[in-house]
């Protein structure tokens, strides 16, 4: 696409999308770390999880200034109106991921004062790395403004609902099983439950993407697991 | 065989609206001399509806905008060539008077031009010389009612008889827009009306063209992307002489299909 012949709106949508992928960048890290916090039960990281999340409110907050300013002071049009839009809308996505990742890190701090329940651990690591892999995805389908990768992340939210219902199932296994289990497990599937929302919110952007770029509302019904 | 084409366009174009087309161009050709400044433009406007016209200095559409009340006759080695319809009738018919067509068609213009007379006569003039009216008070009539519609009596009305140029340029150009009123027109072309006016003074324009659409096919030509986007609901984009896009204004400003219009429009070189 040309540029400008504003030199200076070039560059401020320009810093909109950096901050907006640095958000992006900071937000796939503390899901990353939250559930790196949960499977290797680490206190510090916890700690430092939770600690970290205020700067993704901050960079929500720039951002949304940024816009407002874009919005009075340049009135964008057409495909410049869709990117600001677009990158307050990330940003309130990828705010929430924070806040999500922050309750996955707390839950994380409480689970090394319980006995661990190691295999499903694991599936909650397995499914975390599920929905990092799918934030990484969309932000990198954003950054290189790719349509194709952006789609293949909202196909592909299924996944992570017929995981999020699996784990359901196994967790209520385990706790029918042997009560002592219970809080464990109760903290283990609110993880599972904010992972899955993470999930969601990848796949709000990935949509969000797809009217940046064409301009069109995906018309399709999402591709949904049964809801628990 | 292309002519055909962009034809049927044209119709197709302003159906999804389902408002009734009032000005039908079908390959619109204009010649100043041996330089052609339009090529085959074709465009429906819709009835009672503001539709604007955009794009780069030169690139046809005040040129457009003439062609609707055949202002282009007046000028030397000026030629037109296509069909422009209003209410399906040909205006470029030979029988038909400039004068009469322009009575319908009113056209309002960057500076405001309103006569060197009174403020009362720059109003009545068209009325009385179309014979519009058979009385004093029946002119006074109209004269009030027109200004009324411009909404500009308020502000005049105790002083009807001091000079139209004695008015601020919004206050003249509601005057002219009043001018235009009086002689019950069903068309109104501006070219670029609120060009020379203060953001009051505009927005008073384009408040009294919100209204002035609930009865009149409007077409404006502007060079402020934010004033198309406010005052219309149908956006034409001209770009070197030819009609590059035309559609609804939220479509054009939110989602154009053409590079040109896109770059155009959010202000890149292209």
């Amino acid at each position: 696409m040309s540029e400008h012949i504003v030199k200076s709106y070039e560059d401020e949508l320009t810093q909109l999308a950096a901050e907006v992928a640095r958000m992006g960048g900071l937000a796939e890290a503390q899901v990353a770390s939250a559930v790196d916090a949960v499977a290797r039960r680490d206190v510090a990281l916890s700690e430092a999880v939770v600690g970290r999340d205020e700067r993704l409110d901050l960079l929500e907050i720039d951002i949304e200034k940024r816009c407002i300013r874009l919005i009075a002071l340049r009135q964008p049009m057409a495909n410049d109106l869709r990117r600001t839009l677009a990158a307050i809308k990330i940003a309130g996505n990828l705010e929430r991921c924070g806040d999500l990742a922050k309750s996955i890190a707390k839950r994380a701090l409480v689970l090394t004062e319980t006995e661990p329940v190691t295999p499903l651990t694991r599936s909650i690591e397995r499914m975390g790395k599920l929905v990092a892999d799918r934030l990484r995805e969309v932000l990198d389908a954003y950054t290189t403004s790719d349509l194709s990768r952006a789609t293949a992340v909202w196909q592909r939210d299924q996944e992570v609902d017929e995981h999020y219902n699996s784990l359901f199932r196994e967790l209520l296994t385990y706790m029918m099983g042997d009560p002592r289990t219970i809080t464990p497990c109760a903290h283990l599937l609110f993880v599972a439950k904010n992972l899955e929302r993470i999930g969601d919110h990848a796949t709000n952007i990935a949509e969000i993407i797809h009217y940046e770029i064409t301009g069109e509302t995906i018309a399709a019904p999402r591709p949904k697991g049964a809801a628990i | 065989m292309q002519m055909t084409k962009n034809v049927t366009l044209a119709r197709a174009e302003a159906l999804p609206d389902h408002a009734p087309i009032k000005i039908n161009a079908m390959g619109i050709n204009v010649f100043y001399g041996e330089k052609q400044a339009l090529f085959d433009v074709s465009i429906a406007c819709p009835d009672r509806a503001v539709t604007a016209l955009i794009g780069p200095s030169g690139c046809g559409k005040s040129t457009f905008l003439r062609c609707i009340n055949r202002m282009n006759d007046t000028i030397v080695g000026c030629r037109v060539d296509g069909r422009i319809e209003i209410d399906n009738e040909d205006v470029n018919l030979k029988s038909l008077d400039p004068v009469v067509l322009r009575s319908r068609v009113g056209m309002v213009f960057q500076k405001p031009n309103p006569f060197p007379k009174s403020i009362f006569d720059n109003v009545a003039y068209g009325p009385k010389i179309h014979g519009f009216a058979s009385s004093k008070s029946e002119l006074e009539g109209i004269v009030e009612h027109s200004l009324k519609k411009a909404g500009l009596w308020g502000e005049v009305a105790d002083r009807l008889h001091q000079p139209g140029t004695g008015l601020s340029g919004g206050q003249q150009q509601r005057l002219v827009i009043a001018r235009a009123i009086a002689v019950n027109p069903e068309v109104i072309l501006m070219d670029e009306p609120c060009s020379a006016l203060d953001p009051i003074a505009t927005a008073k324009i384009e408040e009294l063209m919100d209204e002035l659409r609930e009865q009149y096919c409007i077409v404006i030509v502007t060079h402020s992307m934010a004033q198309a986007a406010r005052v219309s609901q149908r956006t034409a984009f001209f770009h070197l002489g030819r009609l590059v896009e035309a559609g609804t204004t939220e479509a054009i400003f939110t989602n154009p299909t053409d590079p040109r219009t896109q770059d155009y429009i959010t202000g890149r070189s292209g």
